[in-house]
């Protein structure tokens, strides 16, 4: 049976150049970037090289880009390293409540170490009210946190604003751009932000590799001790492999991706939409959505059971719903943007890389039509029909 | 994480659907937790003149687990007296499944609520017609 992966936002296949090019770190250019002979300097060299590319990205210099090992140390270590230098000002900061864990968690646990947080609420389509976020600056705000592009329902927040809203206060700012990362212009010279995350392993580079971006001269308090690797910023040997990987995923990113999976993503929706009763997209439209995000809740069936059927037929999404979660707590994205629990249930994501087709999502459209409607015939809920939890007395 | 057998039940479930003219319902879940189950029944009569459940159909909103169980209980309890059915506990259930797993045990409790809600329904009823 032939496989769709229709999963991009999760992971994506490393780039077969990728891989060529890491390889030659592994066994031959092996050195540690720190020594100082020959094996050494060709390690440091391509660390660089690398670092450069990536900065060219964002227009940064190289020494504002620091390697980490993935999306999550770079937002763990943006928000600690910030909030902890900037004690002494303030211990106010600001996120959205659609933010990825990686923010959350950490601003739960900045909580807990005597900071306070305030999370922004979103509207319908994910995008935080920024005269919201205007008045919630307060003398003590020291930090905003927002992401670019969201994961789970592909809404682009408007940087550039943000940005300017923070300058203007006086406040420094921070954005996870994990998902929009080459997918969504960024230029860290024409919006103010001072730092931002990074993951390869989202643009077909290799997993256990990232970037923090911190803009020059921005006071920060490291989290990972040792040597003086990474500007000071960052003990640990540098990754070399990883990060020649991951600076090549950058440069084979192209804008003509971005368009062709735009188009995918715009025909997978009216598809969707145009042969499937009751189905709801999450997020917005056009282009301040994410190229490669579709998000659709399917009223009266559960995620879980679809996101099965949708496997038996090769297709690979993933859901919002709890059932499929460990802790079954359902998306806190989708109930951020206001849906009822049982249309969370039958959410679904679909997100696109480039080597997707339309061939491919004609065969997914097709199958998700046959599976909703199969569980739709055996589900007891149905139009017009109100449940309670009276009626029903069961607590999960 | 799920055995064989759920895959199998949740795969191809059976005894899905609305039995017309059932002589018992039990509705139990709540759509907010992500399951809602309906069960109905129509109830014979053995040689021995004792009730037992001729006939039972499920319709099911919920996960892998709540599919599968509530697809193998019909086959559990099917043929069988209303009593024997009663006595039918989840653990049966996850037994008969060869297993679930823990964070999805309330899945079972369910179908076997639902179960016996049909029946008291069907006492219910019988009440009010004698
Ligand atoms: S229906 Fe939600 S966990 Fe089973």
């Amino acid at each position: 049976m032939k496989r769709i992966y229709l999963d991009h936002g999760a992971t994506t296949p490393v780039d077969p150049l990728v891989v060529k090019a890491m390889l030659p770190y592994f066994t031959k250019k092996f050195g540690n970037a720190s020594s100082i002979h020959s094996f050494g300097l060709e390690a440091k060299e391509a660390l660089e090289e690398a670092r450069e590319k990536i900065a060219k990205k964002i227009k940064a210099l190289p020494e504002e880009v620091i390697f980490t090992s993935g999306g999550s140390e770079a937002d763990n270590m943006a928000l600690r390293g910030i909030a902890f230098a900037h004690k002494r000002k303030g211990n106010h900061i600001i996120t959205s409540s659609i933010e990825h864990p990686a923010v959350l968690e950490t601003c739960r646990e900045l909580e807990r170490e005597g900071f306070k947080v305030s999370y922004l609420g979103v509207n319908r389509e994910g995008f935080i009210d920024l005269s919201d976020l205007e008045q919630k600056i307060s003398e003590d705000t020291i930090l905003v946190s927002v992401m670019h592009a969201n994961n789970e329902i592909g809404t682009i927040q408007d940087i550039k604003e943000i940005g300017r809203i923070c300058e203007e206060k006086n406040v420094l700012f921070h954005s996870d751009a994990v998902q929009s990362f080459t997918k969504a212009p960024i230029n860290v010279r024409k919006i103010n932000v001072d730092a931002l995350s990074f993951s390869a392993h989202k643009i077909h580079g290799p997993k256990g590799v990232g970037a923090m971006y911190l803009s020059e001269g921005t006071p920060f308090n490291k989290l990972v001790f040792g040597g003086h690797h990474e500007f000071d910023k960052r003990a640990g040997t540098e990754n070399v492999p990883a990060i020649v990987g991951f600076a090549k995923a950058v440069e084979l990113a192209k804008e003509k991706y971005v368009k062709q999976m735009a188009g995918l993503r715009d025909y997978l929706i009216k598809e969707i939409e145009g042969r499937i009763p009751d189905s709801k997209l999450n997020g917005p439209k056009g282009n301040k959505r994410l190229c490669s995000n579709a998000n659709f809740s399917f009223a009266f069936i559960e995620g879980e059971a679809l996101l099965n059927y949708l496997n038996f037929d090769g297709i690979a999404v993933s859901t919002g719903s709890a059932c499929s979660s460990q802790s079954l707590e359902p998306s806190h994205v989708l109930k951020a943007i206001g849906l009822p629990h049982e249309i969370i249930h039958g959410s679904c994501r679909m997100t696109l890389g480039r080597e997707n087709t339309r061939k491919e999502l004609n065969f997914t459209v097709k199958s998700l039509e046959k599976n909703v409607k199969k569980l739709r015939e055996i589900s007891p809920l149905r139009k017009g029909v109100k449940y309670n939890k009276e009626e029903f007395g069961h607590k999960h | 994480m799920y055995s064989k057998k759920v895959m199998k039940y949740f795969r191809h479930p059976r005894n899905m659907g609305e039995i017309k003219n059932a002589d018992g319902i039990g509705k139990v879940g709540n759509p907010q937790c992500g399951d809602v189950l309906e069960v109905y029944i129509k109830v014979g009569k053995n040689k021995k003149g004792k009730e037992i459940l001729k006939d039972i159909k499920v319709k099911t909103f919920g996960c892998i687990a709540a599919l599968a169980t509530s697809s193998v209980i019909t086959e559990m309890v099917k043929g069988k007296t209303l009593n024997e059915a009663l006595k039918i506990s989840n653990m049966d259930i996850a037994k008969e499944l060869g297993g679930l797993p823990p964070i999805k045990m309330h899945c079972s409790v369910l179908s076997a609520e639902g179960l016996r809600k049909a029946i008291e329904d069907y006492y219910k009823s019988k009440k009010k017609m004698n």
